[in-house]
């Protein structure tokens, strides 16, 4: 269980979290919604210690981060970056192997390689792929190997930060689909961010929207197209009129 | 009043910039070090970094060091004609490579070779987010791209000097018996017989500082890149600039430590 409480970070003068209470309870998909530039992205760095928080508390089944080592805390997590952020210079069953080959529960090239195989066939790639580099693979196919190495190490907590960014709505429907059923029978804490609504309804048990530094609602996604939050119809409906400035 | 302050203003924020620069690249070159001697350690990116820094400057060094040491034997008979004193081509060809040119050119070229490239590459790492991406696969990224990189350009740089003088000597040799009528077994002799042991160590340990100075600067720039394209040019550029710059200070500042009487 992920549990955030007054949670604040700003940068410079701009405040970006201005207290953030959240909670994720075990096994359950939370979305986060919101538009660009909310700190959505933030939040998650700031779980995960990449950006240092200027005040709140992050708990982690009731223990503060980093209870134990970071090593330790960070193996709990698996996150599938926006652009994918694979490592160029390593080909991609490498990429998708990268915790299997390094760290205190290292194993042989020979068995990460065979995982790999196994996770990039999860995700939809043929065992052809493992051999080429990024830079040789389309966008989708990044997102799945992406998403590959996310869930590689079986990690208990996945962060997914806008899965759909770039890719054709098919295709977004597909990434959709998998992280859905990925997170399902992993039985993974999952959390994303994403403005794409169609991510939304595919990814989430519950939804949370982040708007002026604060979540301003959440709920279980069977709500949410009946809330009479303003900020979250505006936002659900894509209307330039509403209480979210909207800049033209 | 006011007008009179401001250039001095100006010049207090470029002091202090400066200071705090120095500042910070001292902690980053403290923490790089210390991963070095501290586990985990990665020989995969060591031996890729050993190969790209040291393996791939060779021709550049080479060519470098070989032009270099040609024109030195030119010069230095021209120069030594007017006092008679031809004669001293080979020693002073011989002493100049090793001491000098050798190591501050080799560097130099593997600044502008090997800086650009670290720079380049570790700010479009973070530009693309893929040293967040190290962080959460549980990889601290000075271990992973900092201490290898370091380390091995430290202890490839000398090799590569070492090359660059022999290198440079025989492109000496070679302008010495092919265009100025020299002996071949009395320019081999005199180059030997001046050359000392020192001479050449010195080089060499020069030559340590002054890749430790490109991968750290690379290392730096890189890993403090701003944001896009714009970012990762202005890294490179600096990292380049301030290698270079630091190369010719640190060069001054050993010859003195070395060589003052």
């Amino acid at each position: 269980m992920i549990e955030i409480t007054g949670l604040r970070k700003s940068f410079g003068a701009k405040r970006v979290l201005d207290g953030v209470t959240l909670s994720v309870p075990r096994g359950e998909s939370m979305v986060i919604i919101g538009g660009s530039g909310t700190g959505k992205s933030v939040l998650l760095k700031c779980i995960l210690g990449l950006v240092q928080p200027d005040g709140g508390t992050i708990l982690i089944d009731g223990a503060a981060a980093e209870t134990g080592g970071r090593e330790a805390f960070l193996a709990r997590f698996g996150m599938l970056f926006q652009g994918g952020a694979l490592f160029d210079s390593l080909s991609v069953w490498q990429n998708v192997a990268f915790r299997l080959l390094r760290g205190s529960a290292r194993k042989s090239r020979a068995e990460a390689r065979g995982i790999a195989i196994e996770k990039l066939r999860r995700v939809g790639l043929a065992p052809e792929v493992a051999d080429l580099y990024p830079a040789e693979l389309s966008g989708g196919m990044q997102k799945r190997v992406g998403l590959a190495r996310a869930i590689a190490a079986e990690p208990e907590i996945i962060f997914f930060d806008e899965p759909t960014t770039g890719l054709d709505p098919i295709m977004a429907g597909v990434i959709n689909d998998l992280i859905r059923e990925i997170v399902t029978e992993m039985g993974a804490t999952a959390m994303t961010i994403t403005h794409d609504m169609s991510s939304v309804r595919a990814i989430a048990d519950r939804v949370a929207m982040l708007h002026g530094g604060v979540i301003r609602w959440t709920g279980p996604i069977d709500t949410l197209d009946t809330t009479d939050d303003p900020f979250v119809r505006q936002f659900i409906s894509g209307s330039a009129e509403g209480p979210i400035e909207a800049l033209r | 009043m006011t007008a009179l302050l401001a250039p001095l203003a100006a010049l207090g924020r470029i002091v202090f910039d400066a200071l705090a620069a120095a500042g910070r690249i001292a902690f980053f070159a403290t923490e790089a070090v210390s991963h070095i001697f501290r586990p985990p350690w990665y020989p995969r990116e060591f031996l890729a970094a050993l190969m790209q820094i040291g393996w791939f400057s060779l021709p550049v060094v080479g060519m470098t060091a070989l032009f270099t040491g040609a024109a030195l034997a030119l010069q230095i008979y021209a120069g030594g004609a007017r006092f008679s004193a031809e004669s001293v081509v080979p020693s002073i060809v011989a002493i100049g490579m090793v001491r000098e040119l050798g190591p501050v050119l080799g560097g130099l070229m593997v600044a502008a070779r090997v800086a650009s490239s670290i720079a380049a590459e570790i700010g479009t790492m973070k530009v693309t987010e893929q040293i967040d991406a190290l962080v959460t696969l549980s990889t601290h990224p000075m271990k992973y791209l900092t201490a290898p990189r370091i380390l091995a350009a430290t202890l490839a740089v000398p090799v590569l000097v070492a090359v660059g003088d022999s290198i440079g000597i025989f492109g000496g040799y070679l302008v010495g018996t092919g265009r100025l009528g020299f002996n071949p077994a009395t320019y081999l002799k005199n180059t030997r017989d001046f050359l000392e042991l020192w001479d050449v160590g010195s080089g060499l340990v020069k030559g340590a500082a002054f890749g430790f100075i490109v991968a750290l600067m690379g290392c730096y720039y890189g890993m403090t890149s701003g944001r896009g394209a714009q970012g990762v040019g202005a890294a490179t550029k600096a990292a380049v600039v301030a290698a270079s710059v630091l190369i010719l200070a640190a060069n001054y500042l050993l010859t003195e430590v070395f060589f003052s009487a």
